[in-house]
């Protein structure tokens, strides 16, 4: 064991969790379309239910828009209200 | 004149013929108002996510086009009239909208940047 190793009582953290960010500013995402089933799954967990900001990363503007194509998608049976096992 | 966008869940009993002739009828029903068809895309036959009137399957179809705002009162009377239709709904497009839609039309689109992340 070397002399100058230094042991804490507690692991530190070694890196910051990642910075979440929104990703249709970054892409440049300007319309969110109800019809693409495979992108907004993106966005609802397991049961079918929407994610919140916090999770998503979207910005207010986006999660609003997000969140109406989701609810447009589940009328037209595209997306379930409810449900087991999506992903 | 305003673009706006129609989805509608036919029975999964029609046949082949009268899919067409529906189609057929709704868009001559629009240019006949005035409107302008923009672009026309039947998805055919699809499982729902739900069982809407007890039937798992539907005949999707997709229709982009051009009108004046009071025209779409007329147009869902006629589209709740028929029992063909098991749903529809019309959506209104912004500028971004349709220019989306044009851009997925033409083929091209960075599908690999949405995938990220």
């Amino acid at each position: 064991m070397a002399k100058n190793e230094i042991k804490y009582l507690t692991a530190i953290k070694q890196e910051k969790p990642k910075k979440k960010f929104c990703r249709f500013k970054k892409y440049g995402i300007k319309y969110v379309d109800y019809k693409d089933v495979e992108f907004l799954k993106k966005f609802i967990n397991e049961q079918g239910k929407m994610l919140p900001r916090r999770l998503s990363g979207n910005s207010l503007k986006y999660q609003r828009k997000v969140g109406d194509a989701i609810k447009k998608a589940r009328q037209m049976a595209l997306l379930p209200y409810v449900t087991d096992l999506l992903k | 004149m305003n673009h706006y966008e129609l989805m509608i869940i036919f029975t999964p009993v029609l046949s082949e013929d009268d899919f067409k002739s529906a189609q057929k009828k709704y868009t001559d029903f629009v240019t006949e108002h005035g409107g302008t068809i923009v672009h026309s895309n039947p998805w055919g036959l699809k499982s729902l996510a739900y069982p809407i009137q007890k039937k798992t399957t539907g005949i999707y179809w997709v229709l982009e086009y051009t009108a004046t705002p009071d025209f779409n009162e007329k147009f869902k009377i006629q589209m709740l009239r028929d029992e063909q239709i098991m749903r529809h709904m019309i959506s209104k497009l912004d500028k971004n909208a349709v220019e989306y839609n044009e851009v997925k039309r033409n083929g091209g689109f960075k599908v690999t940047e949405k995938m990220e992340g």
